[in-house]
């Protein structure tokens, strides 16, 4: 034990292995940050050596703007793949393209004539009816297409679950409370691995195409995560530094919401609100850059044909009116009532498969799931189509040139106003088509609860916004028809004449889907900005914002989590939360351990101690990391050791003969005294992204608080339950 | 090993993909459609036709144009013509390779599920199975140390790195099974 002969030399090769972090732990954000400077000033300083130090210099300053461009690239070609393929398997459940298998409905019948009122009929695309019976027409076709379409769904489910259980059971699930706890600083090995990126691609096409109320966005940003995950490992600058990697994995999820939705600020911001924990400025730079390049490479990849990158992008530019506020409100008021439903919902759920024989199963839960899905989404017309498809339609404004039901009003034909149609009685298609929506909403509330948390790739997104969108059309054409019927009332004569056109039933459905997203994510700020890069325009800024700010507000006075933090405490990850205050007046000497009738801490002392006594020590005791003081008499502080570095530096002081402590010894671990208030040791926690503290008292060494014990304390304070707290 | 070609992979796929979408058009996937709403008594109708983008307005593609001559003009202006084109070698090469991979993984999975066992009982022999199925504990406080310092060590045949890495996988799978399906620790 040579601790007083040497300074800790920062410049000597470590011994390998030291430095590395353990599986479910929690990184030391201030280690990596001065190993990462340190490293900068090397190369800086060798740069004025030679010609090919410099370039090494240039060429390290410039590997993180490779590094995006590269992340972007393989994003963006990703989600093209998978958004071609989920077309097409969507499509497959219902038929087949004889010109080409590999085309779906749409592009099967792009070539042919198609009647005005029949768009989706062709002669190239046959349905499962037609390709083995010859007609499809009767109540044997019906039903044979019926079967088919729960076949087709029971065996994408099935094949999803068996690739997910078989080859990377990480893949399952949204990703995002994971992603958000790696960014602040955990450790979960392969949750962003080779295996898992090609796992949850390929199986987040099956899971969508079986027709289960899921979206891909959530996935694409784990998806996205592990594509920068495994880049980082071209460069040594981000394979070394667990700090400098999660910046470029904040990137990488700005990157993944950019082609999920073809909004890269959105996708900035979204980054930047509610998946990364430290976001500094020059993240900010470089996730814009990430962004756009994969948003470029998706809209030249051409997914959808006509160079849009999202299925539901909406191009009417009406104007709307300030009395129409009142029902973007109460829109706003559904939104954050359905999201704190479906939160405690979801949750309680969850946590029966947690705890219970439920979770025993997950094949056969999967596999029942979706049958009930299509079974009872197959009849009505708005379950059987994709929920992207039908968001797309909710949207939509009518026009002449529209002849979907939804569209079907009574057509006074003496007008020769072109597209700008005035508002119009509805038609008995309209009828129809309202409660066909009714039972879509009511079906798509109930089975989303049960799916999302499944053991396949499953997103929120989507289903969120369709059932939004559904209630969102709901109340636009109850106004449009209340403004119809009865324009001469007070509320509606000043604006709205007979013969305008003033209500937009799919600018109601746009408000309503922000809003029930808003309620379930309380996200704020990048939601506006998706919802309005969506729309591309500024004219909705102000409805869209009332009814996100409205169901948050509602949602947070009934629940204060969204579903992501409310999963975080679920699975009892060591997340520490950076946007709500700590209040209560309690001190450092209460949570610091050990306690009063605790056996005294375990030290490490610099003199004192052989090589056997410290394997005693660490074999006899689990923890993570021990303080070193000058001597067990006076408890002076020199430092502190992790037990990770202390295990390899006793292996190697076996072989050579050397000193433990010596490289290994941190000089610098942050102190406070006893009587600080818990109010700035949380403060301190958060700021520097610490795993422990040391807690002195008139300079002696008095304890030590864990990250883990002060997500107990709070959990405490709040109370709950603090042994749910799993992780170190 | 495995990382080096999975990494090759993923860059050959990107290369696809992003080289396809800036791939010569095929003259067959450009389209004008226009869609005309019903006028008088005539019925709505739809006309596709393959021309130019500037040839892409109502007078070229509507034909036979279902109205007399005055009569034009007025159903000209409520149609609404667009110009799309789209890409079907690349939805092709998608599918395929989707397709592709998608076989392969099954495939694997039916090999490591049914035909090593089998093979591998008919190889070794019973006594050996129990051998190869022994669990390398990660609660000894040392094991992680020789993990680590056993990485430089270098193995000479290819074949025992190939199985090495499989056998390591196999392990970080089940580890990862263990966590997520029985004791429902990550991902509920």
């Amino acid at each position: 034990m040579n601790g007083t002969r040497t300074m800790m030399d920062f410049l000597e090769e470590p011994l390998p292995g030291v430095g590395t972090y353990e599986d479910f732990n929690t990184i030391d954000w201030v280690r990596e940050k001065s190993r990462d400077r340190d490293r900068h000033r090397e190369i800086t300083n060798r740069s004025k050596e030679s010609t090919w130090a410099l370039l090494h210099s240039v060429s390290d300053a410039f590997s993180g703007w490779l590094l995006m461009l590269l992340i972007g690239l393989l994003a963006g070609s990703l989600a093209g793949l998978i958004d071609i393929s989920a077309h097409w398997m969507t499509d497959l459940k219902e038929g087949v393209c004889l010109a080409g298998f590999w085309f779906n409905h749409e592009h099967c019948c792009w070539k042919s004539n198609t009647t005005f009122t029949d768009r989706d009929k062709c002669p190239e695309w046959k349905s499962w009816s037609q390709l083995i019976l010859g007609h499809g027409e009767g109540a044997f076709a019906y039903i044979l297409n019926y079967l088919m379409y729960v076949i087709w769904a029971l065996m994408f489910s099935l094949l999803a679950v068996l690739l997910v259980k078989g080859f990377a059971p990480y893949a399952c699930g949204s990703g995002i409370p994971e992603i958000k706890t790696i960014l602040s600083g955990f450790i979960i090995r392969g949750y962003l691995g080779k295996w898992t990126l090609v796992i949850k691609t390929i199986t987040l096409v099956l899971a969508v195409s079986s027709g289960l109320s899921l979206g891909k966005e959530g996935p694409l940003v784990h998806v996205a995560c592990c594509c920068g995950n495994i880049l980082c490992h071209l460069f040594t600058k981000y394979r070394k530094n667990e700090a400098k990697r999660r910046e470029v994995l904040s990137a990488a999820a700005a990157a993944g919401v950019s082609v999920a939705f073809g909004a890269p600020i959105g996708g900035v911001l979204f980054s930047l609100e509610e998946v990364s924990y430290y976001f500094p400025l020059k993240t900010l730079w470089r996730s814009f850059f990430a962004a756009l390049v994969a948003a470029f490479t998706l809209r030249s990849i051409n997914p959808f044909g006509n160079s849009r990158l999202v299925l539901f992008y909406v191009e009417f530019h009406m104007p709307w009116h300030l009395l129409e506020l009142v029902p973007f409100i109460l829109l706003g008021i559904f939104g954050g009532l359905w999201g704190a439903f479906f939160i405690r919902s979801n949750i309680a759920w969850c946590r029966r498969r947690k705890t219970t024989r439920l979770g025993k199963y997950p094949v056969l839960e999967v596999l029942v799931v979706t049958a009930i899905t299509a079974v009872l989404a197959f009849p009505n017309e708005y379950t059987r189509m994709s929920t992207s498809e039908l968001i797309s339609e909710l949207f939509n404004d009518c026009g002449i040139l529209d002849s979907s039901k939804l569209c079907e009003y009574v057509n006074d034909f003496n007008s020769t106003k072109g597209d700008d149609l005035p508002d119009r009685a509805a038609g008995p298609g309209v009828y129809t088509a309202m409660w066909q929506l009714a039972l879509a909403l009511v079906m798509k509330v109930f089975i989303t609860i049960f799916t999302f948390g499944m053991k396949v790739p499953s997103g929120l997104f989507i289903p969120s916004m369709a059932v939004g969108a559904i209630a969102g059309r709901l109340l636009g054409v109850a106004v449009e028809q209340l403004a119809f019927y009865h324009h001469d009332w007070a509320i509606f004569s000043g604006w709205c004449s007979q013969g305008a056109d003033c209500i937009t039933p799919g600018l109601y459905a746009m408000v309503g889907a922000a809003a029930c997203l808003g309620g379930v994510t309380r996200m704020t700020v990048s939601l506006v900005v998706i919802m309005f890069e969506l729309t591309g325009g500024l004219e909705y800024i102000v409805p869209l914002m009332a009814a996100a700010m409205t169901s948050k507000w509602v949602a947070d006075a009934i629940g204060r989590e969204g579903i992501y933090d409310a999963h975080i405490r679920l699975n009892g990850y060591p997340f520490l939360e950076a946007k709500e205050e700590f209040s209560h007046k309690t001190r450092a000497m209460d949570v610091m351990r050990p306690r009063k009738n605790d056996p005294p801490l375990t030290v490490i002392t610099q003199d004192a101690m052989t090589v056997e006594d410290v394997e005693a020590i660490v074999s006899s005791t689990t923890y993570s990391g021990y303080p070193v003081v000058v001597s067990r008499a006076s408890q002076r502080l020199v430092g502190f050791v992790l037990r990770r570095d202390l295990i390899i530096s006793i292996e190697n002081a076996r072989k050579k003969q050397d000193g433990i402590l010596r490289s290994i010894l941190d000089l610098s671990p942050f102190t406070v005294t006893d009587e600080t208030p818990m109010e700035i040791v949380v403060d301190i926690f958060r700021k520097l992204g610490l795993r422990q503290c040391l807690v002195t008292h008139n300079g002696k060494l008095l304890g030590i608080i864990t990250k883990k014990d002060v997500l107990k304390h709070i959990a405490q304070m709040a109370n709950q339950d603090p042994d749910s707290i799993l992780f170190n | 090993m495995a990382a080096r070609g999975a990494r090759l992979c993923s860059l050959l796929l990107l290369a696809a993909l992003a080289g396809l979408g800036t791939e010569a058009k095929n003259s067959e996937d450009v389209r004008c459609k226009c869609i005309c709403p019903p006028y008088k008594d005539h019925s709505g109708h739809i006309y596709n036709k393959n021309v130019s983008q500037k040839d892409c307005d109502c007078l070229h593609v509507v034909e036979p144009m279902p109205v007399p001559g005055p009569d034009v003009e007025a159903y000209c202006l409520r149609c609404e013509c667009k110009y799309e084109e789209r890409s079907s070698v690349t939805i092709k090469v998608t599918i395929i390779i989707y397709l592709s991979i998608l076989g392969l993984l099954l495939l694997y999975m039916v090999y490591l599920t049914l035909v090593e066992p089998i093979l591998k009982r008919r190889l070794l022999g019973h006594s050996q199975l129990i051998q190869s199925d022994e669990d390398i504990g990660d609660h000894q406080p040392f094991a992680n140390a020789h993990d680590v310092l056993a990485r430089s060590r270098s193995r000479a045949n290819v074949l025992n790195k190939v199985e090495y890495a499989q056998q390591r996988w196999k392990l970080q799978v089940q580890e990862q099974r263990k966590s997520v399906f029985d004791r429902h620790v990550v991902l509920s």
